[in-house]
């Protein structure tokens, strides 16, 4: 496991345990408060498994009045709250701390309506995202952003991370999707930020909301939008023989005025494994393969996927199938969609990172990547949105190593760093979490830390709901890097923690 | 540094018109009124000057000097300018690449002086006003990727940057997003841009029933043939409280002046316009009514009348701005009737009334509300009465933004009183 330095833990809090329990079981049925080693154990970790803790208690409320009491009374008695949704974030956002309550959103699992004329589904936090569409499809309609975990993911942690997907290069990500939330604040308030109307008058809190991971409130309701299925779907294939060319492809496709509804790009290295893992069809002569899906009239996307094979051709593509119906279509995209489990069959363990960079700095980063799997002599695989300069670089290791976790840890903060220069981000769909915490002065300075940590302040005066996380923990910039504890004692004891 | 400071605060000290040209000049004169306590006036060109309260302060930071493309990628899809850059020179720079400003920034210029004028990229940003595609692509602050800008305290602040995935802390690129300049004095600000569709069309449809209506826009809605605009625009009233503008406004050979009409656009290459143009009058049997199609030309003039609001060019009363959930809008035309002038834009959801002088206009904002709808007072008529608030905000919500609003803005120095009286 590794470690990773955590805001101070409060011995008063631990030592008041039984009591904090017993406290609990009157906002909520008793038997959703869970404090036993058996019980909290499932909780200590999220997606990002490299890291563990476990938490004082979790919780599980079953409506928003109770999430208001229990925030009420931990804001009273300055307990730490961690929200949870599906616990599949791959930052570490759900990471429990040993003072603090887990208040998981298991419980909130309906669909509260399904509104066709205004084309909105109003939601609990605890739908899985997949199940949003589920409920509309047979009118055909959908929702939109399609999170690789869309099958597991909560709506909720969706707003928390302001998930993407596949399909956000045309559909946009959560936060071009979603009309309204309730939300409850860490001292207990119940708002309704937005409801079934396109925008909202005054500050856009909605927007500061999505993407906020579980720092500013705890969201308690979600209204989406949902999208009429559009008329036609089409993927096609296409090989390049070298990963500028790919690239180039890339820029050259949006730079005519297109806009696929997906463009994703895999490296050989990724080809191979899935190719392997699920026998998808993919073409074994290429370097880069790029899958191009658009949607619209029939006449609108033979036409586009006209030019789009003339600009692959133009940048030397060496093979170019098209999707010749819906089975072929899914085809296509098993592959891509087996990336995770095609490389957990590679190697022990994979860290799987998340980064952004400008769409024309594609085969520059790849190159990077490749010198950086060279240096720290680990293996990576590379699957990108392309579409949206959106990586996901997969670093293949033995978890049970320590020295190579570590080297991986430093693999992929190279690479987020890398992106950075670049002019991208240090994350396109993830979030921060825990795992890149200390990589934001990478991408912004003390004063712009500031400005958010004084949002943070504002609405969560003690620094209660899900602290540790997304802003560095030495609050200075200049002592940036991943912090690493030795033996429970922290590298720098006297500076202040946020 | 120590004589740069000292001729900020002299320029500070002698002028109430602070007109910077850098971002650096910017934080300096704010850390001058950040230390004296000054509230300042932060504005672009003044094109929607007249939105929201008038605001007291003795000194007022201009910030249309500060302007100029600072770098346009094409290729990303993005243009990043500094906040006076006017919104008409950054369509003309994108046009020649065939790219636009999709979200179609509303011209407030006729409604002011009776001309055109799109302000600039920063006062664009601050209000958030998008057109008629917004249901169909999204508000302004979907397409704000970045920012940079100063807070209340004179510290340089950036957030979001170029790229359009990014979750990288809280998004404050949507904060800024229609605050009214009550949050930061923006320097720099980065647009997402989108290519242009080769044509357009637009079908009429000559119809006035509202229930009628409310179903063409539901149809809109529910259409996958991916309509970028659907309007409504009744009769105008034949009270003299109001000046005759619609046969003037929508003067275009195929679009029949005498009536109400219900207008849709579709874009896109020809053959597709085509194809889902004979689609669209199957899902919606258009035969059943009297319509006529505006070609390319016509179709752009249409759709630049509508997002300018010419049809209420110079009205000396006043205009509301309401936002309703589409399946409110045949309740909403059954209220409005005949008695105001008002059309509907963004298939059944936004609807610009405009409400004489003398005429109740706390009627018309609760009977928006209780349709579960939000309303701004855009234009205020000379006898407006203050008692009746311009923004639509609950208690919560004030107390969030009100907190918000101190975290950027400590004392309380930007825009005081432009949106709400607390803050």
């Amino acid at each position: 496991m590794s470690e990773i330095a955590l805001p101070k833990v409060d011995r008063t809090i631990v030592s008041k345990k039984d009591l904090i329990v017993n406290n609990l079981k009157q906002f909520t049925h008793k038997k959703n408060v869970l404090s036993e080693l058996d019980e909290i154990r499932p909780y200590e970790t999220d997606a990002l498994a490299a890291y563990k803790n476990l938490p004082l208690a979790v919780v599980l409320p079953e409506n928003t009045q109770e999430v208001s009491e229990i925030l009420k009374f931990c804001h009273r008695e300055n307990i730490k709250v961690i929200p949870r949704g599906a616990g599949t974030g791959l930052s570490g956002g759900a990471l429990p701390l040993n003072d603090a309550i887990l208040l998981g959103l298991g419980k909130f699992n309906k669909i509260l309506d399904i509104d066709f004329y205004n084309k909105c589904v109003v939601t609990q936090p605890g739908v899985t995202n997949l199940s949003i569409t589920h409920a509309v499809k047979h009118k055909g309609y959908y929702y939109a952003p399609d999170p690789s975990s869309q099958l597991a993911c909560s709506i909720g942690g969706n707003v928390a991370e302001n998930s993407g997907g596949v399909h956000s290069l045309k559909y946009g990500t959560t936060t071009n999707n979603i009309l309204g939330v309730e939300m409850v604040m860490m001292d207990g308030t119940i708002c309704r930020i937005g409801g079934k109307t396109l925008d909202q008058e005054g500050y856009d809190l909605l927007g500061l909301i999505c993407g906020s991971e579980g720092l500013l409130g705890v969201i308690t309701e979600v209204t989406v939008k949902i999208l009429k299925n559009p008329q036609i779907v089409k993927a096609a294939l296409i090989g390049f023989p070298t990963i500028e060319d790919g690239g180039n492809c890339v820029t050259d496709i949006i730079s005519n005025g297109i806009t696929p509804a997906g463009m994703e790009i895999m490296d050989k290295a990724l080809i191979d494994a899935t190719e392997k893992f699920v026998h998808a069809g993919y073409p074994m002569d290429a370097e880069v393969l790029m899958i191009v899906e658009l949607d619209g009239t029939k006449s609108e996307v033979e036409e586009l996927f006209k030019q789009i094979k003339q600009i692959a051709e133009k940048n030397k593509s060496n093979s170019f199938k098209l999707s010749k119906n819906e089975k072929e279509r899914l085809g296509f995209w098993s592959g891509r969609k087996a990336a995770f489990p095609a490389c957990g069959a590679m190697a022990p363990d994979y860290y799987c990172m998340d980064g952004t960079i400008p769409r024309g700095k594609l085969s520059e980063i790849l190159k990077e990547i490749s010198r950086l799997s060279k240096k720290y002599n680990l293996g990576v695989a590379n699957g990108f949105h392309a579409g949206d300069g959106n990586l996901h670089p997969l670093i293949l290791f033995d978890g049970s190593n320590k020295e190579e976790l570590r080297r991986t840890e430093e693999f992929g903060a190279e690479i987020l760093k890398a992106c950075v220069r670049m002019g991208g981000a240090l994350s396109g769909e993830h979030g921060i979490g825990i795992e890149k915490r200390e990589l934001m002065c990478e991408a912004f300075n003390d004063s712009d830390i500031q400005q958010q940590i004084n949002i943070k302040m504002s609405l969560d005066e003690k620094n209660l709901l899900n602290p540790g996380k997304v802003y560095p923990i030495l609050r200075k910039c200049a002592e940036e890097g991943r912090v690493h504890v030795h033996k429970g004692e922290e590298k720098f004891p006297d500076l202040p923690r946020f | 540094m120590f004589t740069k400071e000292k001729k900020n605060s002299q320029i500070f000290q002698d002028s109430n018109h602070l007109s910077p040209t850098s971002e650096l000049e910017v934080a300096e004169l704010i850390k001058e009124a950040y230390r004296k306590k000054f509230p300042i006036d932060i504005h672009g060109s003044n094109s929607k000057k007249f939105i929201g309260y008038n605001v007291q302060a003795a000194k007022s930071l201009d910030l249309s000097s500060l302007s100029g493309v600072i770098e346009y990628l094409p290729e990303e899809l993005y243009i990043k300018v500094k906040p006076g850059t006017q919104i008409k020179d950054i369509e003309n720079i994108l046009e020649k690449n065939n790219q636009e400003l999709s979200f179609e920034p509303t011209d407030f210029g006729y409604l002011k002086d009776g001309k055109s004028n799109k302000g600039t990229a920063g006062g664009c940003v601050s209000c958030n006003f998008a057109g008629s595609r917004r249901f169909k692509v999204g508000s302004v602050r979907d397409f704000i990727l970045g920012f940079r800008g100063v807070n209340g305290k004179g510290d340089i602040i950036k957030s979001g940057g170029t790229v359009v995935k990014n979750v990288t802390g809280y998004d404050l690129s949507k904060l800024v997003s229609g605050s009214f300049g009550t949050l930061v004095a923006l320097t720099e600000v980065t647009l997402k841009i989108s290519a242009k569709k080769p044509s357009q069309n637009t079908i009429i449809i000559y119809e006035k029933d509202p229930k009628t209506i409310s179903d063409l826009f539901n149809m809109v809605l529910s259409s996958s043939n991916e309509i970028s605009g659907a309007v409504f625009v009744p009769d105008e009233p034949k009270s003299k409280k109001f000046i005759p503008n619609k046969s003037k406004v929508f003067k275009l050979n195929d679009l029949n002046q005498e009536g109400a009409f219900f207008a849709f656009r579709i874009e896109g290459d020809q053959n597709s316009i085509k194809e889902r143009i004979k689609d669209i009058s199957n899902e919606m049997d258009l035969k059943k009514y009297k319509t006529s199609n505006l070609d390319i030309y016509q179709s752009d003039l249409f759709w630049k009348s509508i997002n300018s609001l010419q049809l209420f060019s110079e009205t000396k009363n006043n205009l509301l701005r309401a936002v309703v959930p589409p399946s409110k809008s045949e309740n909403m035309m059954s209220f409005l009737k005949n008695k105001y002038r008002y059309f509907i834009d963004w298939s059944g959801s936004l609807f610009w009334i405009e409400v004489p002088g003398d005429e109740n206009i706390r009627e018309v904002k609760n009977t928006i509300i209780q349709n579960d709808g939000y309303v701004t007072i855009i234009k205020k008529s000379e006898d407006f009465e203050f008692t009746e608030k311009l923004f639509t905000v609950d208690d919560t919500k004030l107390m969030i933004s009100k907190k918000i609003k101190e975290s950027f803005d400590p004392r309380g120095l930007f825009n005081p009183g432009k949106m709400y009286k607390d803050f």
